[in-house]
């Protein structure tokens, strides 16, 4: 992409997405890619006066991975369509539909992932841990 | 005070398609509001990995009819800037043109719900009456009213000669004067002013921070246009984005008004500036690499992400619509308002459910 893309780990994203904030960015979405058999690439776009930036998040597929809904609310809605699509969970999510945004609630598989990982993280909400 | 929940939608007489919010009401007014999607998604991203980049155009118009024609554009766009194809001169002002018309025939349609939303329905039959003037001149240059199917990538399918050009600008004269006969109805009328002056009411600051786009962000008084990029001939037309204050209803209804004005002065100068020569170049090779493409739908800035890897299938293709970005924006505008102006309120940041869900 021609935009400044800047690469994030799980741990800095929220530390990042909220120095954006202060500098007046707004956040535009978020985009989950499948990569591969175990991973994905979940990308943030922001912009500030129609100059877009990118945040790309490279992560295994059972990775449970902080909302920035924290930060900016509005992302409650494109993580619970990556949680609904592509199995990617999200902690301290501001809604959180527990994947009955798009799904029916007994979907298992990710819809759009050519492979489904089971999550074997522990610390995911027990809604989620039945589903696994 | 006693919490009553009532569900709003997803079959509602206001809401043109299925939209679900639970409200959490006390007392007649909204304290709580959470929105539920997934009565019409259709996957249609995942079609990307089947069919190759060329019959994607006819899939991505099909997110939406009312915008389809600039799903299609935004689209290919993103294919020509990552296969660096130059697209005629004349084909990107007949993309103007084609685009700008789908821009008032959709503002039409939602003064016409909107007016129909607290029950003005003359109003409502007046706007949908222009409205078939410009879907005729859809059909007439493109043989469709609604999903028009002119992009294709490298150009458009098809032109606009000198008899056509001038039957639509004297057709655009008179759509111009029937619009500006409602203007004092729409803009004065006590109904109306009732209805939606400080109702569902958005600062600038809010609009901004909750990331809302098109007539919402500019009714609260940003001025943000994704046309001033300059994509196909935008930088070569004189506009100014449309921007009102106030941040409620009457502000949004007000910018979507003279939008439709706009757009009429936009078709204009693109017809006395498009220069002749071919519509469409001849596209070698596949797709490859990353590339983000924004356009400016009626209502709002929409987003294509599109991934290729040198096949004919693309590797994904993400698509960030208006009203995805306009919906979060709800929860803040009903908490505090009363039941009964839930319907304009929702209406009012122009929801298109089939462009949010895919």
């Amino acid at each position: 992409m021609k935009e400044e893309t800047i690469p994030v780990t799980k741990e800095t994203v929220i530390g990042e997405t909220a120095k954006l904030k202060i500098e007046g960015y707004r956040f535009v979405t978020m985009t989950c890619a499948e990569l591969d058999e175990k991973q994905v690439d979940v990308i943030y776009h922001f912009d500030k006066n129609l100059q877009l930036k990118h945040f790309r998040l490279t992560v295994p597929k059972d990775t449970l991975i902080p909302s920035i809904s924290v930060v900016y609310q509005s992302a409650f809605l494109v993580e619970n369509e990556i949680q609904d699509l592509f199995g990617i969970h999200f902690d301290n999510l501001f809604i959180d539909y527990r994947r009955t945004l798009y799904l029916g609630g007994e979907t298992i598989a990710a819809p759009f992932c050519k492979f489904t990982v089971k999550r074997t993280d522990k610390s995911a909400p027990a809604a989620i841990q039945a589903e696994t | 005070m006693s919490k009553t929940i009532i569900p709003f939608g997803p079959q509602h007489p206001v809401l043109p398609e299925p939209l679900h919010l639970k409200l959490t009401v006390e007392d007649e007014v909204v304290t709580e509001v959470i929105p539920a999607l997934g009565f019409v998604h259709r996957g249609l991203e995942k079609l990307s990995e089947i069919r190759d980049f060329h019959q994607m155009v006819q899939v991505v118009e099909r997110v939406c009819g009312i915008c389809s024609v600039i799903h299609a554009m935004c689209y290919c766009h993103g294919i020509e800037e990552m296969m660096g194809i130059e697209v005629p001169p004349r084909a990107k002002f007949l993309r103007v043109i084609w685009s700008e018309l789908h821009r008032m025939q959709s503002h039409l349609l939602w003064l016409g719900l909107f007016a129909d939303s607290f029950g003005f329905e003359a109003l409502f039959m007046q706007f949908w009456k222009i409205r078939e003037k410009v879907m005729d001149i859809s059909e007439s240059t493109t043989g469709n009213r609604v999903i028009v199917s002119v992009n294709v990538v490298g150009g458009v399918r098809r032109d606009l000669n000198s008899e056509q050009i001038s039957w639509i600008l004297t057709l655009l004269k008179d759509i111009e004067q029937e619009i500006g006969a409602l203007k004092k109805t729409l803009l004065t009328d006590y109904t109306i002013t009732k209805r939606t002056v400080g109702k569902g009411v958005l600062t600038k600051h809010q609009a901004y921070g909750i990331g809302t786009v098109g007539p919402v962000l500019r009714g609260s008084g940003v001025v943000q246009d994704t046309r001033t990029l300059g994509y196909a001939a935008f930088n070569e037309l004189n506009f100014e984005p449309v921007v009102e204050s106030d941040g409620d209803c009457y502000a949004r209804t007000k910018v979507r008004f003279r939008e439709t004005l706009q757009s009429i002065d936009l078709i204009r100068q693109a017809m006395s500036k498009i220069p002749n020569g071919e519509i469409n170049v001849k596209v070698k090779g596949k797709p490859q690499g990353e590339v983000v493409s924004r356009v400016e739908q009626p209502r709002g800035e929409l987003l294509y992400y599109i991934k290729a890897n040198g096949n004919k299938n693309l590797d994904r293709l993400r698509i960030r619509t208006p009203t995805f970005a306009n919906i979060p924006a709800i929860l803040t505008m009903l908490p505090g308002m009363y039941l009964s102006d839930v319907p304009v309120i929702v209406l009012s940041i122009d929801p298109c459910i089939s462009c949010t869900e895919r």
